[in-house]
């Protein structure tokens, strides 16, 4: 509860902050809108829908994108982890890759699919992937083999071995990948909703987009209070889970 | 298979260890860990592996645990040769080897597991027995973080023991604890030992805890690993690992040890 006040009071003081340089007037109100003004333009959003119809055109683009790359890196980087010829070849290949800002995927995937859904998605499974291959890699070497030899003395075997001891080891590895990959997915679509119409769907980088090209400070500055928040619930709810089981765990400091 | 019948001990298996030899190579030099190891190990028998470093003795342990394959010769356990891991004969590493992603109930539950023909409830019986056993039950829930030194080696003990082993080897488990928790766990080894009829072959480089805890200590040489010279220890259990009876012992052990020792700088000259 104290760490709730402590928190509470600070944000209000920055609204306080805020609201005090509005009223000074000291920048143009058209540059600076007040709070009001942005709470007002989020009312007004929320009701007419706009604001939840680019939620959730993102939010889907960005999971389904996400789940995408999970489900391919981790099996990926499992394997890279174990043959050798895969390390060489697909762990460089994910080394090389992930050393591409993501965003740089967005004019390849614009030309080949379009400025459609598919576009989207190719740029958020490019964000996600690679990082969690090598992570998954990185893990998975990095296990102590002593958990491999006491698992054997007990009877586990290959694919038992893989998902109940190997899996479960490099954990630490793959929860910090999995948060690299989310935030590289999360900036090049973000990157990409604001540089490109997407036919198929508006999502938030077009809202804040379409704040610039009117004018409207109070839209841009409310979107990205939106995506703000998205990414703070998004560590809340998919990654605080899983930190807190490593913490208590491993007991890591976290 | 009942819960019942799961808690009586197997009965201890014998072991054999016919002419082992086992060599490493590392870039150019060639390592004979084994040269030709015979051993006899009877049934509930406790027998400890003593030897420099480089002896080969944790080799030996590996391959009889089914870990590491020998060269030459065979490992009979009740007569069966072995050739993989089993669970007739399970292994304490000096490391705990406790898994860090489960609390230790669920440490316990894993080697459960893989046994067929129990129930979940019944596993958890069985894992509640032997945390008794070693006198954590009370700490079924905690992380293994949590644990201290010795509470980490009696919980892979009590992990070691729940499948229910012939056999249950041991390697260097205490060495890297204090000497106080070390003086404890000399005496529940021995009464676990004696409670559980198990066959323990131990491997050390302490000379003393292996003549406190071995009905036989063999000494191994090293450089090709052999069998140099085996002890009987003919002394009234549960043995005190300060007592001057047992000096008697360690201090015969240690001479040979040494003299071996001393003739191989003498060779070197």
């Amino acid at each position: 509860m104290k760490r709730f006040l402590t928190a509470a009071l600070f944000f209000l003081g920055l609204l306080l902050i805020w609201q005090v340089l509005y009223s000074l007037k000291l920048w143009s109100p058209v540059l600076v809108p007040s709070p009001l003004d942005v709470a007002r333009y989020l009312r007004d959003a929320v009701l007419d829908g706009t604001l939840g119809s680019s939620c959730a055109v993102t939010m889907k683009r960005l999971l389904i994108g996400y789940l995408i790359g999970l489900c391919a890196g981790i099996p990926i980087g499992l394997a890279t982890a174990r043959v050798r010829a895969l390390r060489d070849t697909v762990g460089v290949l994910a080394l090389g890759l992930q050393g591409l800002p993501s965003v740089c995927w967005v004019p390849l995937a614009l030309l080949w699919f379009g400025q459609n859904e598919s576009a989207m998605l190719f740029v958020v499974i490019m964000g996600t992937l690679w990082s969690v291959i090598l992570a998954t890699e990185t893990g998975v070497r990095n296990v102590n083999p002593i958990y491999v030899r006491a698992a054997a003395t007990m009877g586990s075997k290959r694919l038992h071995t893989l998902t109940r001891v190997i899996l479960p080891a490099s954990l630490p590895f793959i929860v910090s990948g999995m948060k690299q990959g989310w935030a590289f997915a999360w900036r090049s679509l973000m990157a990409a909703e604001i540089y490109v119409t997407i036919l198929t769907g508006f999502g938030l980088g077009h809202l804040l987009h379409y704040g610039r090209e009117l004018n409207a400070m109070e839209q841009v500055i409310g979107v990205m209070l939106v995506i703000v928040s998205i990414g703070v619930a998004a560590d809340k709810i998919l990654f605080s889970p899983w930190e807190n089981f490593l913490h208590r765990r491993w007991g890591t400091s976290g | 298979m009942t819960l019942q019948q799961e808690l009586v001990p197997n009965a201890p298996a014998k072991l054999a260890v016919e002419e082992v030899s086992k060599t490493f190579r590392t870039g150019k030099r060639v390592v004979h860990a084994l040269e030709r190891v015979s051993l006899q190990v009877s049934e509930g028998e406790f027998v400890c592996l003593v030897g420099p470093s480089g002896c080969g003795k944790s080799t030996l342990l590996n391959i009889i645990a089914g870990l590491e394959q020998p060269d030459g010769g065979r490992i009979l356990s009740d007569g069966v040769p072995v050739s993989e891991p089993g669970r007739d004969r399970m292994v304490m590493f000096q490391e705990h080897a406790l898994f860090p992603w489960l609390d230790v109930m669920g440490n316990l539950m894993f080697s459960l597991r893989l046994k067929p023909n129990l129930k979940d409830s019944e596993r958890r019986e069985v894992a509640m027995y032997y945390l008794h056993l070693v006198g954590l039950e009370r700490f079924q829930h905690a992380n293994i973080h949590e644990l201290s030194g010795g509470m980490k080696q009696r919980i892979a003990l009590a992990r070691a023991l729940a499948p229910n082993p012939k056999i249950l080897l041991m390697d260097e488990p205490f060495a890297s604890l204090d000497a106080l928790t070390r003086e404890q766990l000399y005496g529940d080894i021995q009464r676990i030992w004696q409670e559980r009829k198990k066959t323990i072959v131990f491997v050390t480089h302490n000379v003393r805890e292996a003549a406190c805890l071995g009905d036989r200590v063999v000494l191994f040489s090293p450089n090709p690993g052999r069998v140099q010279e085996e002890f009987g220890i003919d002394l009234p259990r549960l043995r005190d690992i300060n007592s001057p009876e047992l000096a008697v012992y360690s201090t015969k052990i240690m001479r040979a040890l040494k003299g071996h020792l001393s003739t191989q700088e003498e060779l070197a000259e």
